[in-house]
This record gives C-alpha cells, sequence and structure tokens, in this order.
C-alpha cells in the first residue's frame, strides 16, 4: 500500500470515528430531549449528521476511483449547483441557448480541459472564453430587456458552480516535488478544514453565541461562533499537516486563508439568497438545503488554496 | 408482450430523465397525501407537464393515475401514439366540439369508473401568456357532477414552463416544484361559475407568486 493510501485510511478512519461519535450523540439527544421528534434543533442536527456520512462516503468512493472519479463527482456537483443557481436568477425566454451551452457545452469542456491537464486554457476558458461567447450567444435573440442583468448572472452562476467549484479537483493537477501521487490528500485538506469551520462555528455559536456578526445578511452568525469556529479549524488543519506538503505553521496559515474565505462566502451567498427571497438553494441534501448551501464556503476557498499552494509549492 | 416491455421501459427512462433535468421535488398538502383515487387539476404550459406530476407520485398512486390529452396531437405520429397510448395509458380525448364522436366528459367518468385516476389540464391548452392561468373550460364541472365523491386535488406545476418554452427543442435543466392543494369537491348547489371560481382560485393559490415575493 502506498503512503498516500495509507494516510487517506488514516484520515478516514479518522472522520468515520468523529461521525460515529456525533451519531451516538445524536442519538442519546434524540432520546432524552425529543423521543417523540418534535425539538427541531435536534432533528436537524440528526438529519445533518446522515447527510455528514451520505458525504463522507460519496467522497470516499470517489477517491478509490481516482482522478475520473472525482472529476466526475465535481462535474456533477458543478451540475447540482449550476441548476440551484439558474433556477433562481432572472432568465427571459431569450437566454434558452446561452443556458443550455452553459450547462451542455462549457460545464463538460471546464472538466474535460482538467482530465486532460491542459492548465493554461482550462484557468482562462470561464472567465475568458464563456465570459466573451456567452452574451454573444444571448444577444442573438434580440431581447435586450434587462440585458446586462441577465448576462452578468448567467456568468456569475458559471464562475462560482463551475469554475471555482472546480478548483477543488484542479488540486489533483498540482506537481509538487515530493508529494507525487498525494494530490487526493489535498483535497481531503481542503475539505476538512472548510467543513469543520462551517460545524465549529455552528458549535460555538449555538454554545457562546451572543454578538451578531451580519444581522442583516445571516442572523444566526456571531463573533464568538465566528473567532472559535475559525481559531478551533485552524488548530484542526495544522494538526493534519502531515496528510500536505506544508510545515505545521504553513498549514496552519493555509487553514486561517481558507476559513476566512469560507466564511465570507458563505456571507457572499447568503446575501443572494436573500435577494432572492429564499431561506436555502433547494432541497437536495435533507438538512442541509441546496447543495450550493454547503458548497458555498468550500467554492469561495478552493481557488485561493489552490492558487497560494500552486504559486509557492507547485512546478507548473 | 414486447409492446408492453418496450412501453414499461420506455416510461421508466421518461421519468428518469425528467428526474435528471428538473430534480422535481413534491410538496404536499399538510393534509397528506391525496386519496387513492383522484382528479389531479394541473396548470398546463409544457408537453412535459403530466411527466412531471405522475413522477413525483408515489408508485400506488402513480400506477392508477392516467393523463387526459388531446388526441389530435397524440395520435400525430406512431411515436407519439405510442407514447401517448402505450407508455402513458392516456385518456385521448377529441378537443374540437364540432368533430368530436366522443364525449369527453363520458370518456373520463368511465375511467374513474373503472377506480383509475385523472390527470387533467382543464385549461384545455397549454398557456403562452403572461397570465398565470387562463380560464377553465367546464368539463371538470361535469366530471364533478358526474362523480362528486372523487376527490378534485389541485397541483401546481412551477417552473416546467423555463425548462422547455416553446419552440425550443434543448431542454435546460432546473429544479421544478410541482404543489398538491386540500382536495375539494362539488358542494350542494353550487352552480358551474361559482364552482369553476373556486377551481381556478384554489389552483392560482398554489402558486409561488402568491406566496412569496421571489416572481
Amino acid at each position: 500500500m502506498s503512503t498516500a493510501s495509507l494516510d487517506m485510511l488514516k484520515l478516514l478512519s479518522g472522520v468515520g470515528g468523529i461521525l460515529v461519535l456525533a451519531s451516538s450523540i445524536g442519538y442519546v439527544l434524540k432520546q432524552r430531549l425529543s423521543p417523540d421528534g418534535t425539538n427541531g434543533a435536534i432533528e436537524n442536527l440528526n438529519a445533518r449528521i446522515k447527510a455528514w456520512w451520505a458525504m463522507v462516503i460519496l467522497i470516499a468512493i470517489a477517491f478509490v476511483a481516482g482522478r475520473v472519479g472525482v472529476l466526475l463527482l465535481f462535474a456533477f456537483c458543478s451540475f447540482a449547483a449550476l441548476r440551484e443557481f439558474i433556477t433562481l436568477i432572472n432568465t427571459r425566454r431569450a437566454d434558452h441557448w446561452a443556458i443550455a451551452a452553459a450547462f451542455f457545452v462549457v460545464l463538460p469542456i471546464n472538466y474535460f480541459l482538467l482530465w486532460a491537464e491542459e492548465y493554461g486554457i482550462y484557468s482562462i476558458f470561464v472567465p475568458v472564453y464563456a465570459f466573451l461567447l456567452m452574451p454573444i450567444i444571448a444577444v442573438m435573440r434580440g431581447d435586450t430587456r434587462d440585458f446586462l442583468l441577465r448576462i452578468s448572472e448567467v456568468q456569475w452562476a458559471l464562475m462560482i458552480c463551475v469554475f471555482c467549484a472546480s478548483h477543488v479537483p484542479a488540486l489533483l493537477t498540482l506537481q509538487i516535488p515530493g508529494y507525487e501521487g498525494r494530490n487526493v490528500l489535498l483535497i481531503a485538506f481542503l475539505v476538512i478544514v472548510v467543513q469543520s469551520s462551517d460545524v465549529l462555528q455552528y458549535v460555538w455559536g449555538k454554545l457562546f453565541g451572543k454578538t451578531k456578526i451580519a444581522p442583516t445578511l445571516s442572523p444566526s452568525k456571531t463573533v464568538e461562533g465566528f473567532v472559535g469556529g475559525v481559531a478551533s479549524a485552524t488548530l484542526i488543519g495544522a494538526s493534519l499537516w502531515w496528510i500536505t506538503p506544508f510545515t505545521p505553521v504553513q498549514a496552519a496559515l493555509m487553514s486561517l486563508i481558507i476559513t476566512l474565505m469560507g466564511f465570507f462566502g458563505g456571507l457572499v451567498m447568503s446575501a443572494i439568497k436573500r435577494d432572492r427571497g429564499v431561506k436555502d438553494w433547494g432541497h437536495l441534501i435533507e438538512g442541509h438545503g441546496g447543495l450550493i448551501d454547503r458548497l458555498d464556503s468550500v467554492v469561495f476557498s478552493a481557488p485561493i488554496f489552490f492558487h497560494l499552494t500552486r504559486y509557492w509549492w507547485s512546478l507548473t | 408482450m414486447i409492446r408492453d416491455l418496450t412501453a414499461k421501459l420506455a416510461s421508466i427512462a421518461i421519468m428518469m430523465f425528467a428526474r435528471a433535468l428538473t430534480a422535481a421535488r413534491a410538496i404536499w398538502h399538510e393534509t397528506g397525501l391525496p386519496p387513492k383515487q383522484s382528479v389531479y387539476f394541473a396548470n398546463h404550459s409544457s408537453h412535459g407537464d403530466f411527466v412531471l406530476v405522475w413522477a413525483v407520485l408515489p408508485p400506488w398512486l402513480r400506477e392508477r393515475a392516467r393523463p387526459v390529452a388531446g388526441a389530435e396531437y397524440w395520435l400525430k405520429s406512431k411515436l407519439s401514439a405510442f407514447i401517448g397510448r402505450d407508455v402513458f395509458d392516456a385518456v385521448l380525448i377529441e378537443r374540437d366540439p364540432e368533430a368530436r364522436t366522443q364525449d369527453p366528459v363520458e370518456q373520463m367518468t368511465t375511467v374513474l369508473n373503472d377506480g383509475s385516476s385523472l390527470i387533467l389540464f382543464p385549461e384545455g391548452t397549454r398557456n403562452q401568456t403572461e397570465a398565470r392561468l387562463l380560464p377553465f373550460k367546464s368539463g371538470l364541472y361535469h366530471l364533478a357532477c358526474k362523480r362528486p365523491d372523487v376527490a378534485l386535488v389541485p397541483v401546481w406545476i412551477n417552473n416546467l414552463n423555463r425548462v422547455m418554452p416553446k419552440g425550443e427543442f434543448v431542454p435546460i435543466p432546473l429544479i421544478c416544484t410541482v404543489t398538491f392543494g386540500e382536495p375539494m369537491r362539488l358542494k350542494a348547489q353550487e352552480t358551474k361559475e361559482e364552482f369553476i371560481a373556486r377551481a381556478e382560485a384554489a389552483l392560482l393559490a398554489l402558486s409561488p407568486t402568491s406566496t412569496e415575493d421571489n416572481a
């Protein structure tokens, strides 16, 4: 067994152990506080833990399936996220072809370029080619009403759901000396740090939260939750330095940046939800709302994490 | 035999395709699932409407639900006739009152008497206008007079018209919801106009634009 799969196994058993613990706590809480299923907070907690299991199992399967498995998993996530996003934006009949192109041309090409490891064109495909070609497709239909708004929203949807989200599997294309064959652990590092930051902010907020940090955007987020969550997730990230090419201090700094980007990404996405008058992006995952509700912080941190790692550690 | 099998496979394929594209989700009324035998009456803006209603119904309700559709449209080609008749087991009615040989209300009543449910689009045709709902045809009322015991369930299909607007042939993936309202019945002494107005209002009340600002 290679060291990469050995580390992955250790990591998965660790995550599995934490989930077993979480499920047991959830079960005990349910027995004691909500035996008839009426305590909303407990039911929500258990639904979240269940969804966690599903996510971890899915990611584990993708990792076992290798590069193609990871790419397919994230291509599907992009598809589902884009569908949630486009459902909520202003579209008119005249956007039909542009939107069809976003789903059936731009998304597959973006992931194909990652598969082909064509980093040069991949990194500008959505920001340059799609940016210029999508409004051309839309303008052909001659409908000028809300034109700038419509083309901007479709481009934004592509940037968030396809381009930024695909920077998670893009970590596989980096070539870091001494880290060959272990890139999949970078994905695990990113996902674990972001998701534990989300969960810990929630937990710290529930336990000690008093001061609202962004009352107009996200009334449940508190200063105490933010500080506690970011600090503890940074510590978790630092303690995972052995699966990364980083030293413990570097891993802590990376984790800090990841958690901060994740936090602010969550605020941005919540502002969009408020603007559109919805509470969740969708209903894909029980207890978690839509896919974007879980991915928002990953989406914002992935490109920055990718580029920092690429700039300082990668040969390509 | 082979025809039946093909029809069964085709119906599963069409349903899976509809689900993959729209992530269709049913929103049931707080009183729970509709009764076993119901007349589902829905807004109509796309050819895929009844597929979506069909796809979100649980299997024991779905297997007895038969869509009501225009004969002249579905019998146009061999393929569409196969899909209409064999795959979806549609009740094909002749919409043109001048040319028809069978009374649609009679046809629908016969199907109800056999114990099946119906999926009905009382607007009569696909709504291509800016209005949320076209005025209902009177068929729903006449059906309610014949079988006042069968529950009439309003069903609002949201977003499917954006998935595939008229004249487009590539569908785009968007999330659709199918909202089921409270079952209603014809009241004693209720006139045709009163009943139709009540049915229209019950259906409109389920459209998202009437419950939230997210137009």
